[in-house]
């Protein structure tokens, strides 16, 4: 069965969209449908958590519990050979947090996280709460991102991940003092920015939209998305 | 130690004094100086008193309204009007009220626990919970655990909302047996924040109404009140048409709640329903207000639960609305919680935006394919609009300053 439509898997909503994450999966969806590119979205559940015939998937945020049964139905899902095969995912918040090789969640200060990315989450002392602007990895393209963070995870980098950006203004991965934010490892890009983070940032939205149907988009015309994201940025104090 | 009585003077001269020179922290600058001079204040105003706690994160200052209004049928009731719900407004309600007065008082759902102990209420009112200012107070669920700790410790009357799962299950893990709990089938459209089920954690499914959970015995408990569009329903069978002058189900719901609490403290439900139909304005929600050539109407929306009811709302009426949008402080300072109305439900009506934060709720609009404009103030946003009615849905701050430009008058 072969299928024209791009297919964007929104992973696990229900347990992995408690800061308006879903909004991240509707900027998508309009971005190619305004360019009349045909799309569908998947969302899943817990029965079948993560569809292998994805172009783009999107894992969100959420509370401790929920992550951790997140988690655990992941472990056996299809994710691994997803990113085997190189297919570009967005994981924001708790999402990125489980992709690492261990985190912090609700009573437990350690559990085994999905291994995929090379990062570790400890707990922070107090949480990282606010607007960030940061300047990401020259590699991808992009100019300055705006989003806010409310979050209480120590996030450190190994060797195999790279930051996604260097922070401007606000909290980075491990909290206040630290420059670098999100992570950058073969085909995902993880950050902590809500905001939601594609709907300040629509040239984000773009960068994984282009990644997913594998060629240049056609044009969108410049609008309200990039008057927000400009305005974010001007914002100070 | 100054002694309580000295304190209590102290504190409601100063709140005489600050409202003498104008200043707006006469409101709970008493309450604020009385618990620095003496932490037990709040125990020792409410001693002596019949207290009723109301709670919740939507429906708190309506449905402490309503019920103020319902126990003054049996004699005089102090309440926060203001909707200073946090403990320095419970003292400085309680420092104006004589010995022994009555008192309804809504508290915020964070401070619940402390107002328990403190008050020893004989009765405590719980609406409904859902995420509001995220950044500022805590995850849902830690709330449900707070609760259900304060319940255990708590002699009183429960009166809850049985089909809000979250509110439920934080009163049956206290009270297994349910005694003293009084079940009002109020409603809960809102979902978004039962991800697991608050009960046995799996994941949260929900098939049918009543609610109950795929996975264990929790389920929606026998309601001894239901509200079945605008008529109130005892368990016997009894049925009250409401007919409020406030409008909206979210309001049959507060009444609803409101009913049932006054009837636990031996005031008849024809009575109360009576009483509520009299309340017209709660602190200017919903207040109409007539501008040059428009009428507009009031409405609060602060967070997704709220704007769910608030489209419901506007969406039954085919006039313009207006949406102001702030994130101050008290607004919760990230409106990501945007994303999670459904906005789309107001395609093809007039939506004209404001506030700090307009174009935060313009993109939202923008990707919901809702066409708007953005205009500078509610001024501006009511004179883009035709002659005629419009509503005005704005969160917390929004609100405040829009009450207070109706007021001053538009043109
Ligand atoms: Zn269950």
């Amino acid at each position: 069965m072969t299928d024209s439509r791009v297919r964007i898997v929104s992973v696990l909503p229900a347990l992995l969209g408690t800061y308006g994450d879903g909004g991240n999966v509707v900027v998508l969806e309009r971005r190619l449908a305004w360019r009349g590119i045909p799309v569908q979205v998947v969302r899943t559940t817990v029965q079948d958590p993560c569809p292998a015939e994805g172009d783009l998937y999107v894992l969100g945020g959420g509370e401790d519990e929920a992550q951790l049964l997140a988690l655990d139905v992941l472990r056996t899902s299809a994710l691994r050979a997803v990113l085997d095969r190189g297919t570009p995912l967005l994981a924001v918040c708790a999402g990125l947090q489980l992709l690492g090789s261990s985190l912090a969640a609700g009573s437990e200060s350690f559990v085994e996280g999905l291994g995929m990315v090379d990062l570790t989450t400890a707990r922070l002392s107090r949480r990282a709460v606010g607007e960030v602007v940061t300047r990401p990895e020259e590699s991808t393209g992009l100019n300055r991102l705006t989003g806010f963070v409310n979050h209480g995870g120590s996030t450190v980098l190994g060797s195999e991940a790279r930051p996604f950006g260097q922070v401007l203004e606000g909290p980075g991965n491990a909290g206040e003092s630290d420059p670098v934010e999100g992570v950058l490892q073969g085909s995902v890009i993880g950050t902590y920015l809500h905001g939601p983070v594609l709907a300040r940032n629509p040239a984000l939205a773009d960068l994984l939209l282009t990644r997913a149907v594998g060629s240049p988009l056609p044009h969108l015309e410049p609008g309200l998305p990039e008057q927000l994201h400009a305005e974010r940025l001007a914002r100070r104090g | 130690m100054l002694v309580h009585r000295v304190v209590f003077a102290l504190a409601r001269l100063a709140g005489l004094v600050s409202r003498r020179a104008g200043r707006g922290a006469g409101r709970t600058l008493p309450g604020r100086l009385a618990l620095l001079l003496r932490r037990d204040s709040l125990e020792r105003l409410a001693r002596g008193r019949s207290v009723v706690l109301v709670s919740g994160t939507n429906g708190k200052t309506t449905t402490t309204r309503l019920l103020t209004a319902a126990l003054g049928f049996a004699g005089p009731v102090v309440s926060n009007s203001s909707g200073s719900n946090l403990e320095r407004g419970l003292v400085s309600a309680l420092l104006d009220a004589e010995a022994g007065v009555s008192a309804v008082l809504e508290v915020d759902e964070v401070v619940l626990p402390t107002a328990m102990s403190s008050c020893r209420p004989v009765v405590v009112v719980l609406l409904n919970l859902s995420r509001d200012q995220l950044d500022r107070t805590s995850e849902v669920t830690f709330h449900v655990k707070r609760w259900r700790e304060a319940l255990t410790l708590y002699g009183g009357t429960v009166v809850a909302n049985a089909d809000d799962p979250l509110v439920a299950t934080a009163v049956r893990g206290a009270r297994p047996t349910e005694h003293d709990v009084v079940w009002v089938a109020a409603g809960q459209p809102w979902r978004g924040d039962l991800a697991l089920c608050p009960s046995c954690g799996g994941a949260w499914e929900e098939l049918v109404e009543p609610w109950s959970c795929a996975h264990c015995s929790a389920r929606r408990p026998d309601p001894h009140w239901a509200l079945d569009g605008g008529e109130l329903v005892a368990r016997e069978g009894s049925r009250w048409s409401l007919a409020l002058a406030l409008p909206g189900r979210a309001n049959a719901a507060n009444a609803g709640m409101a009913v049932a609490a006054a009837c636990v403290l031996d005031v008849p439900a024809e009575v109360s329903v009576e009483l509520a139909r009299s309340v017209t304005d709660v602190e200017g929600r919903y207040l109409s207000s007539r501008q040059g050539d428009h009428d507009l109407r009031l409405l609060l929306a602060k967070n997704p639960a709220g704007w769910l009811e608030a489209l419901s709302e506007i969406t039954s009426g085919p006039a313009p609305v207006v949406i102001a949008l702030n994130a101050r402080s008290a607004d919760g300072t990230d409106p990501s919680w945007l994303w999670d109305v459904p906005f789309e439900r107001l395609a093809g009506r007039r939506v004209v935006v404001t506030g700090e934060r307009a174009t935060d709720l313009a993109v939202r609009l923008h990707y919901a394919e809702v066409a708007h404009e953005v205009h500078p103030d509610l001024r501006a946003c009511v004179q883009a609009l035709p002659p005629g009615a419009c509503d005005v849905v704005a969160n917390y701050t929004a609100f405040v300053q829009a009450r207070a430009s109706l007021a001053r008058g538009l043109s």
